[in-house]
Order: structure tokens, then sequence, then C-alpha cells
């Protein structure tokens, strides 16, 4: 029989999912529950001088409305921020669900109304009259760090908000050592999470205890957190994710929301919900990126690396949520790409600006990594006149070399960058595809292609490396599974993660199913409740298969050794000689003395005489797996575009894709992923872009607006794979949920410079709009736009507008 | 997302629904897709009192030829005109809105009535001088296109009317064009031009141009008209013309696209709308 792993089979959350017998929070209603709204600052900056509520009040059916003030006695602490690095001081101010005092920026909450339905409640919240006295606003993170700027947080006299560094070998060495160095400015622009399900949350008074239902990836951390927020002992709250509709790490959060409709709940003794509008999504949901890089890189005449500086400025808004400062670092492991380099030095700074937070959103930092690094080589090339893929060729680090201690003291664990990249151009013919670009340049047809020889960390992670002693986050990141198998013989795996779009009913189904015997059609996977299973760290990072997936792979081998015993017991031989083979356990060398799962299972819960005692009733195991090591993926991408020259548009004709996260559990879940991750990246390199106007006001507050691409956007992807098994954990697997995102960026815009080399454009800064692509091409500056924002006269009523600003979202 | 509170009356006729709009006053609203209004109800930019549902009335849907021109009734969709070929630029046109669930809702009496300057069908109604037939408790008028759309969502149809039918001269042997620059398949237009041409003898014997988004309303590139009417209609003369689109226009600026850019745009689809347009009026 043929193992499940490895094949193709279908998602099993499919039907469910799509004939809308799936269960999202907000499709959950209790009995008696009441609906809130909140009061959102329409201001960036302001004092709150008065808030009048006596009108909300009056309306009948509204049970309550609250401020911050109101709500104070209620929250033993503010939102939790989890990094404390050893040695470094960051700026972390107080962060209520409500705020008290002063307001940060445009949709930070003032009060809640809580009302009898959700219209209503979002009626009186338009009554609840706020009086606010507007303060300097800064946007813009490099105009924040100056002198005299406005400051978001006075009493920290600045808006810095940490520096952190890190390196190895002496980087001023290595570039004067270097013939040629080239130095370039790189924005990342600000990025939404945009996942198709909102955020929901529902608090739920019962007794002496309170469980929330919530649109999170991180039901236990946020547990622990909501617990300590609301001070109640961690028992005696249940935090459950129903089925999650996408988070794209927009839902890898504790938000002040999820506390409110708890601590709600628990004044009012009735339960409470909150959903979030498309707008408030945008507004109030953490951004992503907002980073500005400044590489230098230095090389030998011949093309070999020599040293690599990165001096980062980092927005990250106005408050600290979870992680917001620690993302930019999250990138450093891979700030030097597939290569070898003498000395890397890397060198952050966190902003503080009046715009909502960022944090992790797919990828978080290593897109950025990945987008310096790319692009920075291929610039290098141009400099040196040589053949972008030669120079990559030149300094990939060498198969034989894994594990490779990096100058940065990260051990990457296993590779094959010539390999990837070989395999790139057996599906992409570069030197056929020149020679079509050149007959098509004469037709006027100006097509390019880009190149992306990206490696990835993930796997959140080695507990060690990025605890409290590691790079200081308060926190572990092992994972737990607990395998039963019930009485029948079919099984019921509890995972630590909180899948959310991924397929992990599948592919931990396969895992489970192949050390058990049995069918995966046979193998429930539950998660996202706290009060079943054991305690995990959620999905992220492209952390669930490799830590949460081997979790599984050892719960399920526990059980098969059990199940050894017991059958060795039935058949009276020795539990060594008992192997499991096509789907029975078996007398090694007489297959026809063997018993199923089932009949295993059924003596396991009802023993029969022959068991000994010394074997336990009941069939399940638990495990908790913390990794030794980061997996690191990689790959090797080709994006090929036409751009129109005559108005600028680029479209996206052609893209392939080969990518290695060792031996595939399920290749159709990773074609999945990749493709998904692909056109997150193409998303960002072309369409969407959180904007802030220079009053803090958010221009792009809709779909409208956000513009994210759809399938007309996008080809059919060309996926191929490479195997490359990680020597981290047994399965041999690395993650996937964040690969496309952090190849593709730097592969598409290097397709747009490449196109418009007849022009002379050596640089073009994201997202490549038609009109920016349109002014590179005329030599109006970099594809910045041109002259001073011009106010569009469409409000956000009109249809046909796009955001009416040309601030380049802070990350110009 | 959710409206202010309204009252809804769904007519069961033509007549039904005006004496529910004259009853509601000045905030009563007509809701034919709810494709425009509905959005800006969400975000409360439209607040009305009550909504007056004609999505009911059959005898107001549907394609007719007549007299050499075509009747389309007020609430046909989007999805109809698109699937109608023989009303040419039309269907094309109607075949660019959105994506299909909202052209499965949206109506051609809806996008006229809410004048919106960046939708599509405003321009080519225009550029065929079309029409609107629309009734109130005073009886029945006809708007000329050119009379129809005064400012940016502004119209001159009474707040008491309806419009219940839209007229179009057949322009039987105009070839036509249509581009709309977009960021995306389903945005609005960033630009939008109609050409509709008419050759003889190898001349350009009539031009009409319809421009999208290049200001409050819709509007016709006159002076481009001008250029190429009356002499041959050839590839030179054709960007030649274009030249002149975005003469006198002063389109809305956003970040997505300057003023200077959309005049660009303008000039640029100008001439391969006219391409296509003297291509299949050959
Ligand atoms: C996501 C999205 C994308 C879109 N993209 C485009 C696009 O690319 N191009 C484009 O052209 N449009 C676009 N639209 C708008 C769409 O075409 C609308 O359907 C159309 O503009 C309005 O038609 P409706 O029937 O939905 O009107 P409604 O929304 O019902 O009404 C609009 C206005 O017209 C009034 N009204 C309706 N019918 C009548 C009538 N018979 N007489 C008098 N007044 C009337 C209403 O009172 C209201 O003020 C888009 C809409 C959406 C939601």
């Amino acid at each position: 029989m043929t193992p499940y792993v490895g094949q193709a089979i279908r998602r099993k959350e499919d039907p469910r999912m799509i004939s809308g017998r799936a269960n999202y929070t907000d499709d959950i209603s209790l009995p008696g529950m009441l609906h809130a709204a909140i009061v959102r600052s329409p201001e960036a900056h302001a004092a709150i001088v008065s808030i009048d509520k006596s009108a909300a009040e009056q309306r009948s059916g509204v049970v309550a409305v609250l401020t911050g003030e109101d709500m104070a006695p209620d929250f033993a602490s503010g939102l939790p921020m989890a990094w404390d690095p050893p040695g470094v001081d960051i700026n972390v101010p107080d962060h209520w669900p409500l705020k008290r005092g002063e307001v940060k920026h445009v949709g930070d909450p003032v009060a809640v109304v809580v009302a009898v339905d959700r219209y209503l409640a979002v009626d009186a919240a338009e009554d609840v009259i706020v009086e606010y006295d507007p303060k300097p606003v800064v946007v813009d993170p490099e105009a924040a760090l100056e002198d005299g700027a406005p400051l978001v947080w006075e009493q920290f006299g600045t808006n810095k908000t940490h520096e952190w560094a890190v390196g190895g070998g002496d980087v001023a060495a290595a570039l004067e050592a270097a013939d040629v160095v080239v130095e370039q400015r790189v924005p990342n622009h600000r990025t939404s999470g945009a996942p198709i399900e909102p955020r929901a949350a529902i608090g739920e008074p019962r007794a002496e205890s309170l469980t929330l239902y919530s649109t999170t990836q991180i039901p236990h951390i946020a547990r622990l957190l909501l617990a300590g927020m609301l001070d109640m002992p961690e028992d005696k709250l249940r935090v459950i994710a129903p089925d999650v509709g996408g988070g794209f790490g927009a839902k890898l959060q504790v938000y002040g929301e999820e506390a409110l409709v708890l601590a709600l709940a628990r004044r009012l003794g009735r339960a409470v919900k909150w959903t979030e509008s498309r707008s408030e999504h945008m507004t109030t949901s953490h951004h992503g990126r907002d980073q500005i890089a400044y590489v230098t890189l230095g090389a030998k005449r011949d093309g070999t690396l020599t040293g690599l500086k990165v001096r980062i400025v980092a927005d990250l808004g106005a408050y600290m949520q979870l992680l917001t400062p620690f993302i930019p670092e999250l990138g450093f492991p891979v700030m030097g790409g597939c290569y070898r380099f003498d000395a890397i030095d890397v060198h952050f700074t966190g902003v503080f600006t009046n715009k909502m937070c960022t944090d992790a959103i797919r990828g978080a930092g290593r897109p950025e990594a990945t987008y310096w690094i790319e692009l920075t080589m291929d610039k290098l090339a141009r400099e040196l006149d040589m053949d972008p893929l030669e120079l990559r060729r030149r300094n990939f680090i060498p198969k034989e070399e894994f594990p490779f201690e990096t100058k940065l003291g990260i051990v990457y664990d296993s590779g094959d960058y010539h390999g990837s990249l070989d395999r790139l151009l057996e599906n992409f013919d570069i030197e056929g595809f020149r020679r079509e670009q050149a007959e098509l340049r004469e037709k006027g047809i100006h097509r390019g292609v880009g190149f992306s020889t990206w490696v990835e960390v993930c796997g959140l992670a080695p507990s060690r490396a990025v605890g409290p002693q590691g790079v200081g986050l308060q926190a572990a990141f092992w994972e737990s599974a607990m395998v039963r198998v019930h009485p029948s013989g079919s099984a019921t795996v509890y995972t630590g993660t909180s899948p959310h779009g991924q397929g992990l009913d599948t592919s931990f189904a396969q895992i489970a199913a192949d050390r058990l015997g049995i069918d995966p059609e046979n193998v429930d996977v539950l998660h996202g409740d706290t009060d079943q299973g054991p305690w995990g760290w959620g999905t992220y990072g492209s952390r669930s298969l490799s830590v949460g997936g081997e979790a599984v792979a050892k719960a399920a081998e526990k059980v098969q050794a059990k199940a050894k015993r017991i059958c060795a017991a039935l058949l009276e031989a020795s539990p060594d000689d008992i192997e499991l083979a096509d789907g029975r356990f078996q007398v090694r060398g007489s297959p026809d003395k063997a018993k199923t799962m089932a009949e295993i299972a059924f003596a396991a819960h009802v023993p029969p005489q022959e068991l000994p005692a010394e074997i336990e009733p009941g069939l399940e195991e638990n495990s908790f797996y913390d990794p030794e090591n980061f997996v690191f993926p990689f790959g090797a991408h080709a994006c090929i575009v036409d751009v129109d020259v005559e108005t600028g548009k680029v479209q996206v004709v052609r893209y392939v894709a080969v990518d290695d996260c060792g031996p595939a559990i399920n290749p159709m879940l990773i074609d999945g992923q990749v493709h998904g991750g692909i056109v997150h990246a193409i998303g960002q390199a072309l369409y969407e872009q959180i904007v802030y106007d220079e009053d803090g006001q958010l221009v792009t507050g809709t779909f409208v607006d956000y513009a994210l691409p759809t399938a007309a956007e996008v080809p059919s992807f060309e996926t191929d794979r490479t195997e490359t098994p990680s020597p981290v954990n047994s399965l041999g697997v690395k993650g996937i949920g964040e690969a496309g995102t952090i190849a593709a960026t730097p592969a598409v815009t290097a397709a747009v410079i490449d196109a418009l080399q007849p022009f002379g454009v050596e640089w073009l800064d994201m997202p490549h709009t038609p009109m920016r692509v349109w002014n590179a091409i005329h030599g109006h500056g970099h594809g910045n736009g041109h002259g001073p924002p011009s106010l569009g006269e469409h409000g956000m009523g009109s249809a046909g507008s796009g955001p009416s600003s040309p601030d380049e979202g802070g990350a110009p | 997302m959710i409206p202010a509170e309204f009252d809804y009356v769904r007519a069961d006729s033509v007549d039904g629904a005006l004496g529910a709009l004259a009853e509601g006053g000045e905030d009563a609203k007509l809701l034919a897709g709810g494709h425009s209004l509905l959005p800006l109800m969400k975000l409360r930019l439209a607040v009305p009192t009550v909504l007056v549902d004609i999505g009911g009335l059959d005898e107001l849907r549907g394609v007719e030829r007549e007299n050499g021109g075509w009747r389309v009734g007020a609430l046909t969709t989007h999805a109809t005109l698109q699937d109608t070929d023989e009303l040419g630029v039309v269907a094309r046109a109607a075949s660019l809105i959105a994506d299909q669930q909202v052209r499965n809702r949206g109506t051609i009496g809806g996008s006229l009535a809410h004048g919106d300057p960046a939708s599509d069908l405003p321009g080519v109604l225009l550029a065929f001088d079309g029409s609107v037939t629309a009734r109130s408790g005073g009886g029945e008028r006809e708007i000329a296109a050119a009379d129809l759309f005064q400012d940016y969502l502004t119209t001159s149809l009474g707040a008491d009317e309806v419009i219940t039918t839209v007229n179009m001269p057949a322009l039987e042997g105009y070839g036509w064009g249509y581009e709309k620059f977009t960021r995306r398949a389903e945005d609005w237009a960033m630009v939008g031009v109609v050409a509709l041409v008419k050759a003889s003898g190898g001349g350009c014997e009539d031009v009409r141009i319809g421009l999208t988004h290049m200001g409050p309303t819709p509007l016709r590139a006159t002076a481009a008209e001008d250029a190429l009417r009356g002499g041959p209609l050839d590839a030179e003369r054709i960007a030649a013309a274009a030249e002149h689109a975005a003469d006198g226009t002063e389109p809305p600026g956003d970040a997505n696209a300057t003023p200077d850019y959309k005049r660009h745009l303008a000039r640029v689809l100008t001439r391969r709308a006219l391409e296509s347009a003297a291509a299949g009026a050959a």
C-alpha cells in the first residue's frame, strides 16, 4: 500500500467550506446575545476633550455606552507586546482597548456601544458625540526621526521606538576590499492582510468563567494573555477559534476588541458579539511591511560578494501590538539571501507614526529582506555588466556546505540553490526568451523577465533561539499534538496549531493515518479550542507542518508503539516482531498473523484476558516537540511581464516557480500555498498599498482603493519542485505558506525593470502602478508620481475614485 | 458598513413608484439594482429615509428595436446588454462593467441616473446623442444625454421622476471602438473612450467620441471629432485628431492618476478607439 503522505489528497475541509456549512465566528448566535459597535477616532492625533453619551444612551435597545475611563477598572493591564530583547530598551506606550485621554491614529477606539442588535448599536455609535482637540500629525517615518518632528508620544521625547543591530565579520573591511559597491534605498510599502473573513469576537459569560469565540490564529496565546489583561485565572477562560476564513498574519494578534467583548460579557452577564466591517479592517486590523532599507552591497570585479550592510527604518505605527517592533527583525536571518559573504551588518530603527500599528503580515520581515537582497543583486549585476543569474550562481552557498553557518550565526539546515535554479531554467528557456524579447521590442511590445532566488527562515521556532534568552520573545515555540484512537479504530488528532485555510485537516490526517494504519478519511483533526487537547502556539511563520506536523507524527508513533505492544499480546508474539504493513499490524514474516487497528483499538478499550496488566487501557498519546533549528525552504522564481509603454500598465503574462520545501506531504496543498503566496506578492508589487495622506487620514479604506488583485490579473502559474529534506525534523519538511509571498515581489519588480531597459530605467519603487511606470519611462523621477497631492473631487462614495493623495504610504 | 435606518416600499407599477416617491418626499430614493446606491448607504454617504424598490417592474425591462433606434427599458441589466450583440459598443461597454455579479444586478437606468462620470454607460449614451424618457406625476418628458449629466453625481432628473426608457439611434454603418483603462479588470475606468465612426469613400463622414472620467460629467471630445470629421480616414489623421482628445478637459486627479496623466491616457485611448472604429467602419 502506498503511504498517504505524498499523495495529492483532496482537502477534507473543502466540502463544508464551499457549500456554506463552515462555522465562522459571525455565524454563531447565542441566546440573549448583545452586539457591540465601536466609536472610533476620525482624527489621526488628538486629545479627547469630552464624550457625550446621552443621545446614544437614550435610544431604546441600547444596553450600555462605555468609554475608556468607564472601562478602566475592567483591565488589569493593556494590550500585550511580547518582545523584550536582552540589552535593548523599547519604548512601549500604554495601549488600552478603549483610549483614555488621547487618540493616536484614525480608527483608534474611543467608546463602545452595546445594544440588542447590530444595526441599533451602529446607529447609536453615531450618536456618541466626541470632542477632539487635534494635535500635530506625523506619518512619514523618516520625517518622524527628524528634530522638531511632532511627537506621537511626548513622554518618550522622540519618535524612535528602539534600535537593534546584528552583525558578523568586519563589514567596513569587507566593503573596503570590494571593487564595486552599490548602494540603494529600497522602500517596502505598507499593506493590509485583507483576509476574506474580517475579524469577529464573541464574549460569553458562564457561571464563573468566560468563553471567547474569535477569528484568531493563536487561541492558546490569546487565552494566556487575555486572562492576564482581565485578571482572571487561565482555566476560567476558554478560547475557541471556529472556522477562520484566512488570516495572513492579521489574526496573529491579541486585539482590543477581543478583550472588550470579554470584559463586556463579564460586566453585563450576557454574550456580546462584535464583527468588524471591511472599513474597520482596513483601518484597525494591523498592517504589514512599511520599512525602508538602505542597502550597501560590495563585490569583487569577478562578482564574488564581500560585504552587505543594511540600515532599516521601520514604521511601526502608533502603538506596540503583540510583535510590532520584532517583525522587521524577523527578516535578519535571511538578510544575506542564498549567498556567501565575508561580513554582514544589519541595523534596525523603529519609529512611531500616527498610523495603525504594523505587525506580522504573511512573510513578516522576510519578504522585505528578500526584496532588498534580490534587487540589489540585480543592480550589482548591471554595475558589473554581468548576467544576474551568473552573479547568483557564483555566490550561492554550495550544496555540499550544508548545514551552513552564516556570518550572522544562523545555520541554514539544507539547500541546493544551484539545483533549483537549474530546474527553473529547464522550465523556462532564457535564451529563447531573450530572442523573443528582442523580436517583440522591434514590434513595440516591451516584455521583461525578473528572477528571484530566495531562501526563507521559518518553522517558528526553536524556543532557545527566539525565546527570552535568544532574540528575546517572551514565549516558547514548541508545538503539541494529541492522537486519540477511538474503540472502533478511527482517530482524532488534536493540534496546538490553529489552521485557517492551510489545509492542515488534510495533511495532518495523512501524517497520522500512515502511522496508525488507517485511512485519512477516518482521522479527524481538531484545533482551535483551548478546552480540547494540549496547549499550543498557533499557526503563523510557516510553522504548522514542520513543528505541529512533526508533533503529530511523534504522537502517532507513540500510539503505534503501544498498538504494537497490544497486538503482540493478542498474537502472543514479541512487540519487536510486529510491523505495520499494508494497513495491518502483523508478525514480521508471517503476514497471516495480523490485527487491524480497529481490533487493536477495541482491545485497548475493552481489554480481553490475554492483555497483560501492565498495558494501560486506552489508546491515546501526547507529544510536545521543540525543534532544534529553523527550517530554510528555498527556490527560484521567474516572472515575465509585458509593459504597455504608452500607458505604463504592467501585466504579468507568465510565472514560473520552482520551490523546495522538502518531501511533499500533499503536493496539491503545496501548489495552493504557492499560488496564493505569489498572488499576494504580485498584489504588493503591482496593486496593493495602504496610503495615508499627510493628515493621517487613511485614503485606501475600501476595496475600491485598496486594489487586491483578482484571478483576472494573474496568469496560470507554472510550478515545479525539488525536494531537499531538512535534517531538522523526521518528516524532512519545511514551511511553504509564506514562500510565494517572500519570493515573488523582487521577481515582479526585476521583470518590469528588465522590460524598460530600452528606456534606461534602472530602478522602480513598488507598487508599479501605470502612472508611476509611465513617469519612470518619461524620466519624471523614479516612477514616484509627480506634483503635490491633488485631491480628487471624488470622495469615498465615488465608485470610480482612486486614492485621493499620492502620498507614498509613509515609505517614500 | 451598515446603512442608517430606512423604510422600504416595493412598487408594483410605475405609477405606484411615483406615488411612493411623492409620499416619501425629499429623502425618498428609487432602488433599482442597488449597486451604486447601497454602497453609498453602507458608508452612510447617502441616507435616504425611504427606498422605493422598482426591481419588480418587468415592464421596464427589455431591449427593443423601434423606428431606427433602440429602446432599452431602464431596468435592463448590464448582463442583458452584454448578451445583446446587436447593441455593438453598448454590449461591449456593458461587458466591461465591474464583474459578472455586479452586471447581473446593475441596471442601465440606475447607471445613468446615478451620474457617476467614472461609469461606462453615461459616456456611451452621450456619444450616441441618446436620451432617456422620464416619467413623473406631471407626465413624461425626454431628456437628451447632453442635458442629463449636470455635475458629479448630479443629473437633471427631478426627485419625483423615474427613467422608464433609454433611447439610442441605431447608428447603422458606424464602426465602433471602446477603450477602458483600469488597473484591475473589475475597476471603474481611470479613463474611458468610446468612438463611433462612419466612413464613406475612404473619408470620415461622421465621428463621435465620448470620454469617461475626464471631468465631473461624461464629455464629448469635440476638438478631436472636428479634427477628423470630413477628411480622409487614415492612421495619420486619426493620430493627429487623437492629440486633441483632452483639449479643454479638467479631469479629477487622484493618487493613481494626476490630471496630466489622465489627459495623456485620453489621447492614447482615443487613438486606439478610433483605430478600431475606423477598421469596423471600413
Ligand atoms: C464593485 C462595483 C464595481 C462597479 N464597477 C462599475 C464599472 O466599472 N462601471 C460602471 O459603469 N459601473 C460600475 N458599477 C456600478 C454599477 O454599474 C451600478 O449597478 C450602476 O451604476 C447603478 O445601477 P443600479 O441599477 O445598481 O442602480 P441603484 O444603485 O439602484 O441606483 C443608483 C441611483 O439611481 C437611481 N435610480 C435607479 N434607477 C432609476 C430610474 N429608473 N429612474 C431614476 N432614478 C433611478 C437611484 O435612486 C440611485 O440614486 C460598479 C458597482 C460595484 C458595486
